[in-house]
């Protein structure tokens, strides 16, 4: 697509609604539907709009497109349920785009529900069956986790680059103190990288600290063109950029473990989209499933060059009162991990560029880059947003 | 033979047969593709560098280096080894690569290291199947 097409599309749509459900965490009393159904009307709220306006529906976790309508009582014109992993909001985000833009729907409703920790109503099939291509190349070897498959990817890194274990873990510790001043995160006291280093090791480089929590929780978004945005209630959130791709599925066919392909290429495209630099963005909300992921992510979107990701994050530089504050809300490493994470980061940077955030608001934000992991860093989906277009 | 192997087990499709048959025979077989050269794993009925269904099975050395690793000590229930062991990919000398796991070398960071030359070896895990590993060269 030419550059200026391209470009036309910047700022074209509007975040109008924004919430989670009403607990994230441990809920074993709330099943994925639930969750879904809470975050979707707790967003509905938000923007001042009834169920009746939402004319699509884009939805994923276990269940077909037809289930969170049904559930919800809704009949829209447009179903989708993308799913690459927990980056498929970010990605739903560019398929709104497309939808509103073409005249498909005007009033998209984005949700996640996920009993990560519970499993409650979460149903069964097995991504990793032994006839599949991770269940016959992968799953025989003992690949355990998403630690052990990410755990790849920190090791070549360290390879290349001279990344050190100390550097991965400034990660955890950063964001921990960004939970530390969010009432909602699950872990809130401080730690050191000591810590890190000294916990349980889980696939080494990975220790239990380098990894995600596991949660149970929804998002929501309620998404419009920007000309209807305007009349509404809340404050718009334009949406200026965005991208989304893959570059493989099962880790072991990742092109490059030390550098993550379907990043760059996610993020080129909504930088080219928006206008914007890394250096025009207030906050990052980078998916870290592993603290390895947004030292990659940073590398990728351009943050900083390829290899320099590991010394970027020293010093404090992603932690409250520095100078690229990410993950504001604690991330999955602290505040909650539902399993496909990635509706958190857009809901928290929705927040922020309101300025509802609070002891951990970054003063006077104004542009956000949201950044998401897919399956084992197969997808990529990046959106940049703004107060302003 | 042991047959309380209770770790995951490949079921072979199709497109993966010849390799699990080969596997048996503890021959590393892998695809190249005729029309653009291009030698790939895992086995598919297109090539992954120009979809051409023009493609040869053939006999690849089994030697090859450790591109990546990781240690496992613990997430799984069953495991194929015991823990701590090596998770590994290894880029074998025709260029493609694949999940493995290094035996023959302590499981220690300290040891292990990315690009070592490394030589597949057979393990016939059950009756039905062998899984292709590797040790250090």
């Amino acid at each position: 697509m030419a550059r200026e097409r391209l470009h036309a599309q910047r700022g074209r749509i509007a975040i109008v609604g924004a919430a989670e459900s009403d607990e994230v965490g441990k809920l074993p009393d709330k099943s994925a539907l639930m969750l879904h159904a809470e975050a979707a009307r707790n967003a509905l709220a938000d923007a001042g709009l009834s169920v009746k306006d939402v004319d699509a529906v884009l939805s994923t976790g276990r269940q077909t497109a037809n289930d969170v309508p049904e559930y919800l009582g809704i009949r829209p014109r447009y179903l989708d349920n993308t799913q690459m992993g927990g980056c498929s909001f970010i990605a739903h985000l560019q398929h709104a785009l497309g939808v509103i833009e073409a005249g498909v729907a005007e009033v998209v409703l984005i949700t996640h529900g996920e009993s990560g920790a519970s499993r409650v109503g979460m149903g069964g099939g097995d991504r990793f069956a032994p006839d599949t291509p991770p269940g016959q190349y992968e799953m025989p070897y003992g690949i355990g986790g998403p630690a052990t498959r990410y755990a790849l990817a920190a090791t070549r890194h360290m390879h290349e680059f001279g990344t050190t274990r100390e550097q991965i873990a400034e990660v955890a510790v950063a964001t921990r103190k960004w939970a530390s001043l969010n009432p909602r995160a699950m872990m809130r006291d401080p730690i050191t990288v000591a810590d890190v280093l000294a916990s349980k090791p889980i696939a080494w480089p990975m220790n239990l600290l380098d990894c995600c929590l596991v949660t149970d929780g929804g998002g929501a978004l309620v998404v419009t063109s920007a000309a209807r945005a305007k009349d509404l209630r809340s404050k718009p959130v334009f949406v200026l950029g965005t991208g989304e791709a893959t570059c493989h599925s099962i880790i072991s066919q990742m092109p490059r473990f030390h550098a993550w392909d379907a990043a760059i290429l996610a993020g080129e495209r909504a930088w080219e989209m928006s206008g914007a630099r890394p250096a025009d963005v207030d906050l990052a909300m980078l998916y870290d499933a592993f603290t390895i992921v947004p030292i990659l992510a940073l590398e990728a979107l351009g943050f900083c060059k390829p290899g320099e990701g590991g010394s970027f994050v020293a010093d404090g530089r992603t932690a409250p009162g520095g100078a690229l504050p990410i993950n504001t809300n604690g991330g999955g490493l602290s505040y909650t991990h539902t399993g496909m994470y990635g509706m958190f980061l857009l809901v928290e940077a929705v927040r922020q560029l309101r300025g509802q955030c609070g002891a951990r608001q970054v003063p006077g934000a104004k542009t956000a880059v949201c950044h998401g992991t897919g399956g084992i860093l197969s997808a990529s989906a990046t959106a940049v947003l703004s107060t302003e277009v | 033979m042991p047959d309380d192997y209770k770790a995951p087990l490949p079921q072979p499709t199709p497109d993966s047969k010849p390799f699990w048959e080969a596997a048996r025979r503890h021959e590393l077989r892998i695809q190249r593709c005729r029309a653009c050269s291009t030698a790939f794993f895992y086995p598919r009925n297109v090539c992954p560098e120009c979809l051409s269904g023009d493609l040869d099975w053939f006999t690849a050395s089994g030697r090859g280096r450790l591109h990546t690793f990781s240690i496992v000590y613990r997430g799984l229930k069953v495991t194929p080894l015991p823990t701590p062991y090596v998770l590994a990919v290894v880029e074998l000398e025709e260029g493609p690569r694949l999940m493995t796991n290094l035996v023959g070398i302590q499981a220690d960071p300290e040891q292990v290291r990315c690009e070592m030359p490394v030589v597949v070896e057979w393990a016939d895990v059950t009756s039905e199947v062998t899984l292709p590993r590797f040790r250090p060269a």
